[in-house]
């Protein structure tokens, strides 16, 4: 019986894993690095500047700039979970590359964190290629916002976590849509992204706290964006590293139940 | 001079459990260095769970077994190092070129990039795909996917190489080319492992060989050793016919009838033909060599396996 919690034995041979995804993302470069410059662009014109006409000031700034940290949270959120859902079960189940790579020194808990880092690379070249799109408009604070690019590699990484532990339990490709639209629809949706969590009630302000990972995020990223830093964002923080430790544990190991028999 | 017999591979007892299914049933069995050792059995006979404990990627649930003298579960890694792996799925990358495929699994074994370079540019020439180098995996023949999977097995210059079906699914002339290349690793003095399904290739390639079933192994030993042992050098055949067995009964000669034939087994064909033609009436009577796949379906029986 494999234990859930047991402290996966790690080499940096983890690397090789994370090179084998890079490699494969640069092959395709042109394809990979259009949809981080496209999405902001149509969110900021559709949300921002459509919709946020009839929206005077909220919380005491724009729309748009209300908006703006949000979607780079949110392409964070997107780029490793489902990097780590549907791009890692592909990798395990239809193109048995998992299996290629146990066959060499590398373990399955290297294979797995290989993974994992490079989901949240994904998010980390995401956020970066945003920056600048944002900038342009004039919608975020420079050189505070910056603090961005670090931040979006270890939120990606919990994003990468929780994905994988869908990954790692689901019974076929097709279920991982559930945890896509039960979980990541909803926290695009109510984590502070579009309208302030404020205006939710009370007891649900303190459950999207809890338990939608995106509104600490969100919290981050807009302080940065705004330069409105505050004590409370070391708690969002906090919260971001405790969770990903613990469900990279746990994605590792019920990777391991499922993959080595 | 001393001949110095080197076991590279020890099973004792070796067993996998599935739940309740035990895949691999209490096996033994000693593979040595430089020679070409055969699995053979039908589908399910336990051929790949061993291959697998053997390259440490599932654990055993008891009895023993050492890979180069080292215990597979606590040295995966130092064994891992030593081996070539060809399984028998294609699992090459197919988001990489003939040439990437070799050079990112390279990178697996620390191979650095100017020696990997020089490998995989030997490798291609050995398999005949320098040609294809630039080809993606999908525009591959299948047969050309099987040398690849050869070529990558090899490209960390392994001890000792697990080939699972290697030539499975491959037409005649792939199948001889994958032959030949097995037979030069060999002279190389790489032990080679491998699963077939195929007898004519076991008895052609392997030095010895286990013919398993039901995760238990049946016999053990050299091919033509394990024929004469099970069957005899030869085999007359006859048509099945009340008569002919009743004759054979009578001579208490040791036969099988399959479908519409007899078989008797013998060790001097020319007497036993005489002597049937002598005391029997037959019509038509045939004799031939025995081969592999009479004692494989002797001993696992004709009944078709899922």
């Amino acid at each position: 019986m494999i234990s859930y919690f047991a402290v996966p034995k790690l080499s940096s041979r983890v690397w090789k894993v994370w090179l084998r995804n890079r490699d494969v993302f640069m092959k395709t470069y042109k394809v990979n690095f259009l949809p981080p410059f496209l999405e902001p662009l149509l969110y900021l014109f559709a949300l921002g500047f459509g919709l946020g006409r009839y929206i005077d000031v909220i919380e005491g700034i724009s729309y748009v700039k209300f908006i703006a940290p949000a979607l780079i949270a949110i392409s964070i959120m997107n780029s490793a979970f489902f990097e780590c859902t549907f791009g890692s079960y592909v990798r395990m189940y239809y193109q048995k590359t998992f299996d290629a790579i146990i066959a060499t020194p590398l373990s399955i808990e290297e294979v797995i964190t290989g993974e994992l880092l490079w989901g949240a690379t994904r998010s980390l070249i995401y956020a970066t290629i945003m920056l600048p799109v944002l900038a342009a408009f004039g919608l975020i604070d420079l050189p505070l916002s910056l603090l961005i690019i670090p931040f979006s590699f270890i939120a990606g990484f919990l994003f990468a976590t929780i994905g994988m532990c869908f990954t790692a339990i689901t019974p076929n490709i097709n279920s991982l849509n559930y945890p896509t639209f039960l979980f990541i629809t909803p926290m695009f949706l109510f984590s502070g992204t579009f309208f302030p969590l404020s205006l939710l009630p009370e007891p649900i302000q303190y459950f999207a706290l809890a338990t939608l990972p995106l509104t600490h995020l969100v919290m981050i990223t807009r302080a940065l964006t705004l330069a409105t830093l505050s004590g409370f964002l070391v708690l969002s923080f906090a919260w971001i590293v405790l969770v990903s430790l613990v469900l990279f544990v746990l994605a590792v190991n019920l990777m391991k139940r499922r993959l080595i028999v | 001079m001393v001949v110095c017999i080197v076991s590279v591979i020890v099973a004792e007892d070796l067993t996998k459990q599935f739940g309740e299914l035990v895949a691999v049933d209490s096996v033994s069995f000693a593979v040595e260095e430089g020679e070409v050792f055969g699995f053979l059995g039908p589908n399910g006979a336990g051929k790949t769970t061993t291959m697998k404990m053997i390259q440490c990627v599932s654990p055993k649930t008891a009895g023993k077994l050492t890979v180069f003298g080292m215990e597979v579960s606590t040295h995966q890694r130092e064994i891992k190092k030593l081996l070539g792996v060809a399984p028998q799925e294609n699992n090459l990358d197919p988001d990489f070129t003939v040439h990437e495929n070799l050079m990112v699994y390279s990178r697996y074994f620390d191979i650095p990039r100017a020696k990997a370079e020089r490998m995989v540019a030997e490798l291609l020439d050995f398999i005949q795909l320098s040609h294809k180098k630039d080809t993606v995996i999908e525009q591959l023949s299948g047969g050309m996917k099987r040398r690849l999977i050869l070529a990558r097995a090899l490209i960390n210059s392994p001890r000792m190489l697990i080939l699972d079906e290697p030539t499975i699914g491959l037409d005649p002339q792939a199948r001889h080319l994958i032959w030949d290349k097995i037979k030069s690793l060999q002279s190389q003095g790489i032990t080679i492992v491998l699963t077939t399904h195929y007898l004519e290739e076991a008895a052609q390639l392997c030095n010895r060989l286990v013919i398993m079933d039901y995760g238990k192994i049946l016999v053990q030993g050299k091919p033509d050793e394990v024929i004469r042992e099970y069957i005899g050098t030869d085999i007359v055949e006859a048509e099945n016919d009340p008569e002919v067995i009743a004759c054979l009964e009578r001579n208490t000669t040791s036969y099988d009838v399959i479908g519409n034939r007899v078989q008797v087994y013998t060790n001097n064909p020319q007497e036993m033909i005489y002597s049937l033609l002598k005391e029997c009436e037959l019509g038509q009577i045939t004799a031939r060599s025995a081969t592999l796949e009479d004692v494989f379906l002797k001993l696992t029986g004709r009944k078709l396996r899922e």
